[in-house]
């Protein structure tokens, strides 16, 4: 599917409560790259960063849970956490592209690692803050996990920036690829601009300035210049999405679409 | 709370009716299913425990958000006060206030490095997320008592613990995490 076709009809249910399809959109965006990083178990480079990328895959897949769980809350249709991860399909999906990007090469799973955890940290850190209690706490579990992450993508942006001449190449290459999905993270949709102006949602453009701080300061370290000018491809968070996405969904439903209701 | 109180009086089906302070002691023997030398007292994830009438509720609080052992916990606090005869139980999660590494006892601690563990150093949770590669405070081996030892990986054989290694004995270790 082409990420520049209009919205498309098949929306996600409308609903009273403003904050449901926001909370649905980080439930679906902590599910789909956990998906994407559980996709690495038993292939990583080495044994140790095999366990970190399996370590994070359940840190944002408990984070998902949390989510799912009070967005069926929120819809209050009778819809489960299980109903919302496995019974919608791509089009209702609402993870920015980023996320459902495939894993590549080591060095394009940590661009896109770091590219999301350093906007995860710094909305963590807003929404712990904000007005509902019930994201604020889910937001505030998630922070400290989400500093590890950090810590991780970024000191590894450094070693294969300031690496090897084949781990620098690697980096360039997923860095040219890979950063202009960078930009939907904090570029509002109409849903959440409005959600902003309610205050239930921190205002994107305040967390720039420490977003940007951050990646200078990595990729300084990293002897990479920072990208400038790089066009924002969006979609994902209004349901248009790459192709990437119905294999991925194809894979993590697959249970639940063949025997449907199965329970362990 | 008078209530619960004036209820324990009457006789119950149970030999003996529930009472807070012999459910906590029933917890005691509950174990971390993946640290099981711990207890979920030593490991501090017991929030709180209500006692109306008959209906005992249990909350707990997850380590970490996916930690796959929360559901396991919860199905094991439920067998061991079904073993003594209490029936009506409520075991709630609660994720607020989040748990942290302050909440683990000290007989819990001294329990993990006997068992091959180094407890968590309070104070050394990774809030500095701009501090990298930054050394951590010097972790004890718990097998020759070192401090000579150095992190391998952040991420180790389970959410809550980092991989270390000894620099004097050369042993590889789990180390429990700091998480403030």
């Amino acid at each position: 599917m082409s990420a520049t076709q209009p919205e498309p009809a098949v929306a996600a249910a409308p609903t009273a409560n403003p904050l449901f399809p926001f909370v649905l959109q980080l439930a679906d965006t902590s599910l789909i790259l956990a998906h994407r990083l559980s996709e690495w178990c038993g292939h990583g480079p080495v044994l140790e960063q095999d366990l970190a990328l399996a370590n994070i895959a359940l840190d944002l897949l408990g984070e998902a849970r949390s989510y799912y769980q009070y967005a069926a809350e929120l819809e209050g249709r009778g819809r489960t956490e299980d109903d919302l991860a496995y019974l919608r399909s791509a089009v209702e999906y609402r993870n920015p592209l980023l996320v459902e990007q495939p894993n590549g090469d080591f060095a394009y799973t940590i661009v896109r690692q770091f590219l999301f955890d350093n906007f995860h940290y710094q909305l963590l850190k807003g929404l712990k803050d904000g007005p509902d209690t019930q994201l604020a706490a889910i937001a505030e579990k998630s922070l400290k996990e989400a500093a590890y992450h950090l810590k991780w993508s970024s000191e590894w942006m450094i070693r294969l920036g300031d690496g090897t001449p084949e781990s620098r190449q690697r980096l360039d290459k997923a860095i040219a690829t890979l950063w202009r999905f960078s930009g939907e993270l904090t570029t509002p949709t109409a849903a959440e601009t409005n959600l902003q102006e309610l205050g239930l949602v921190p205002d994107y453009a305040a967390l720039l300035p420490a977003m940007q701080a951050h990646t200078a300061h990595v990729l300084a370290e990293a002897t990479v210049p920072v990208p400038e000018g790089v066009f924002a491809q969006q979609g994902g968070k209004s349901g248009r999405h790459s192709e990437h996405l119905g294999y991925l969904l194809t894979e993590l439903q697959y249970m639940q679409r063949t025997y449907p209701g199965l329970t362990w | 709370m008078n209530e619960p109180t004036a209820t324990t009086q009457q006789p119950s089906a149970t030999s003996q009716a529930p009472t807070a302070d012999k459910i906590w002691q029933l917890l005691e023997e509950v174990s971390d299913p993946e640290v099981p030398v711990l207890s979920i007292l030593d490991l501090g994830i017991v929030r709180a425990v209500l006692v109306e009438g008959e209906r005992v509720t249990v909350t707990i609080t997850p380590t970490y958000s996916g930690c796959p052992a929360m559901g396991a916990i919860a199905t094991d606090i439920r067998l061991r006060l079904l073993a003594e005869g209490y029936t009506q139980l409520t075991i709630t999660n609660q994720i607020s206030p989040a748990w942290t590494t302050d909440w683990m006892s000290q007989a819990g601690r001294d329990k993990l490095e006997a068992y091959g563990i180094a407890p968590p150093i309070d104070g050394t949770a990774t809030g500095h997320v701009l501090n990298l590669f930054g050394k951590d405070t010097a972790v004890r081996c718990p097998l020759c008592k070192s401090a000579n030892t150095h992190l391998v990986s952040q991420f180790g054989s389970t959410a809550c613990k980092a991989l270390y290694q000894c620099d004097d004995c050369r042993e590889p270790f789990d180390y429990f995490k700091c998480h403030a």
